[in-house]
């Protein structure tokens, strides 16, 4: 199978800061690809360089096999890959269905004009809230009145609509319930099943292992490790996230509930 | 909402009142209602309720209203012009150049001239977008910059700093009269002849109507504003302003272009401040260095009372509009009560903070008080 998404040696200097320092990992169509690591490894940054959110410093970025320039979100976006960042980018003045279609708005003709088509993105807004298991009080809602959870929610339902080849979900399921998240990880199995590539970042073990098909975890910006699900159990996995060190010592104190 | 079965039963329905009390209008509205209510009661018979009267604050209102659509779009957006006034004064300056100093057709002296301003505005947004700062502080530059060309061209050329003679120089152009024609000519001579509107009795201009006609100036703004309003509310663009004052950095993540939407607000405004100067010029047939001082000002305070955050990213033109109506009646209402009209600088001060106390809490309303 081909990859959809190769990422070759990429670098990502902020200044004197190296977020990344090399980082290689493909990404195949029909696959939820976990990416794991500490806090400041360099996920974050890494899938940004993919959304068009970051130029890489060096290295090269293949799409469908061929070198892809995205020198902005726009470019990612209209290729097919929608990214839920880590703060989400929701504008909290803005009713819940401006802000999902942001970007996208879809357009209604009248007289030859073009016009935002409100009844449709509402209707859209609405459905897909409702497929994620929320309920809105109305598609005009302010974004700002939504609790955390369910703004990651319409982050997530958003991002699903639009990601046409690719889902990049960046700790989708930090502030979510244990019925949303049960939810937004049915919907990463099932949209991976229509052939999707899902990146999906988490710190949590139980949720990689629940969906993950391949795991990289990263580690100061650089790759330490890829394993393929079956290969690994989630007590290695766990070290591995924590950079190598074993946990056991912690665990141990803890009484096993790390 | 349709589908009462899937409502979460936890959320109150919200009532009436707190839904009319997160429109951006509102403030606009219950302002428009007071200052009516207030010189009905008090200033009935001055003049103020008559045909000219009437005439005479809708152009005002019309001249508040044409440069506080820019400035509307342009605050949602996230971002303020303080050069509008000088814009004024700069643009009215340029058609006296073009038009009389050189002598060009007037036509093409108000083509040149939209299309220096237009640049200054891109100019100001260019600078905005690319060096990240304030946009208070770059067209606090222009505002100096552009007043002191303003005065200094007109004294270099012809040593003076009001320069006449555009009427006659606007005589029989074909473009001139869109700034400062009258239309509706016809229909106010037919209510005058059959008596339904005064007409003057005497003098040179007996028989005519005392109003011969609707100024141009009214058709810019009501068709601004209808432009703002649909822009706004009911386009992809107009999505994209309140996505780039709401929070740049998440409409850019989102794929909103937001560099070129701002550079694109700051041009509408340069616009619409040419299209005041423009206006102006031809009204009083001449331009001068000290014209539309202090008029960004006053934009921005239409634009407050009309409900807009100063933070950007949330407001409204039909609200600006409002702001600049209540603006137009309350100064020509002074003028007509013959009250001192420096208590109108009074009125301002107090009416822009009440309305920035009312969007404040609005703004806490909307956000569900986070
Ligand atoms: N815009 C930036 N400017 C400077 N340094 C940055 C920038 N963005 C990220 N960094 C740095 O790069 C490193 C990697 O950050 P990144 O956000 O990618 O981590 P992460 O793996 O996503 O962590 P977390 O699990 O906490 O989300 C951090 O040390 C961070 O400080
Ligand atoms: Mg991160």
């Amino acid at each position: 199978m081909e990859p959809i998404i190769q990422m070759k040696g990429i670098e990502k200097h902020f200044g004197s800061v190296i977020a990344l320092a090399g980082v290689t990992v493909d990404f195949y169509p029909g696959e939820c690809h976990c990416l794991l690591g500490d806090n400041g490894a360099g996920k974050s940054t890494f899938i940004k360089t993919m959304s068009g959110v970051h130029k890489p410093t060096h290295g090269e970025i293949m799409f469908e096999g061929k070198p892809m320039q995205f020198d902005d979100p726009r470019d990612s976006i209209a290729a097919g890959i929608a990214t839920v960042y880590q703060d989400l980018a929701m504008i909290p003045l803005m009713s819940v269905s401006r802000n999902f279609f942001m970007g996208n708005e879809p357009i209604k003709k009248i007289a030859g004009l073009r016009f935002f088509d409100h009844e449709h993105a509402n209707e859209v807004t609405m459905r897909e809230m409702r497929n994620m298991g929320i309920n809105l009080r109305g598609p005009d809602q302010a974004v700002g009145t939504l609790s955390g959870g369910e703004r990651q929610t319409v982050a997530i339902a958003r991002a699903v609509h639009f990601g046409a080849k690719v889902l990049i979900l960046d700790e989708p399921t930090s502030a979510l319930g244990v019925r949303q998240t049960a939810n937004v990880l049915a919907t990463v199995d099932k949209v991976r099943k229509q052939g999707i590539s899902v990146v999906f970042i988490t710190h949590n073990v139980r949720h990689a292992m629940a969906v993950g098909d391949r795991f990289t975890v990263l580690n100061r910006g650089k790759t330490y490790g890829t394993a393929m699900k079956g290969e690994i159990s989630p007590e290695e996995l766990q070290d591995m996230m924590a950079g190598g060190q074993e946990l056991a010592t912690l665990e141990g104190s803890l009484g096993g509930t790390v | 909402m349709t589908d009462t079965s899937s409502t979460d039963e936890r959320v109150k329905e919200m009532s009436g009142l707190r839904r009319a009390m997160i429109r951006p209008e509102l403030g606009g509205m219950v302002g428009v209602v007071a200052v009516f209510t207030f010189f009905l009661l008090f200033a009935f018979d001055s003049g103020m309720f008559n045909m000219q009267g009437v005439m005479n604050w809708t152009t005002v209102s019309a001249q508040f209203m044409i440069i506080a659509v820019g400035a509307c779009l342009l605050m949602i957006a996230g971002e303020f012009d303080l050069s509008v006034g000088s814009m004024i004064g700069f643009a009215g300056m340029m058609i006296a150049i073009f038009g009389v100093v050189l002598g060009w057709p007037m036509w093409i002296a108000i083509l040149i001239t939209f299309a220096i301003c237009i640049a200054f505005g891109a100019l100001n947004g260019y600078i905005v977008v690319k060096t990240g700062l304030p946009s208070f502080i770059v067209t606090l530059a222009t505002l100096f910059i552009l007043r002191g060309f303003t005065i200094f061209i007109p004294q270099t050329v012809e040593s003076k700093t009001i320069i006449g003679g555009i009427r006659e120089a606007a005589e029989g152009d074909w473009l001139a009269p869109l700034f400062g024609g009258k239309v509706g000519g016809p229909i106010f001579q037919w209510l005058g002849d059959n008596g339904w509107i005064s007409t003057f009795t005497r003098g040179n201009l007996e028989g005519q109507p005392v109003i011969d006609g609707i100024p141009m100036l009214i058709i810019w703004a009501i068709a601004l504003v209808i432009f703002g309003h649909i822009v706004l509310t009911r386009t992809r663009f107009g999505n994209w302003i309140f996505a780039a004052g709401g929070d740049a950095q998440a409409a850019r993540y989102a794929g909103v272009p937001v560099d070129a939407v701002k550079i694109k607000m700051f041009m509408f405004t340069a616009f619409c401040a040419t299209v005041f100067a423009v206006c102006q010029v031809m009204e009083f047939g001449s331009a001068g260095a000290d014209r539309g001082l202090l008029k960004e000002f006053e934009a921005i305070i239409a634009v407050v009372i009309g409900g807009a955050l100063l933070t950007g990213g949330y407001g409204s033109v039909i609200g600006a509009a409002l702001g600049a109506l209540i603006f137009g009646v309350v100064q020509q209402g002074l003028f007509f009560a013959n009250v001192e009209s420096s208590l109108f600088r009074v009125f301002l001060g107090v009416i822009l903070l009440l309305a920035v106390i009312l969007n404040t809490y609005i703004r806490r309303l909307i956000t569900g008080e986070r």
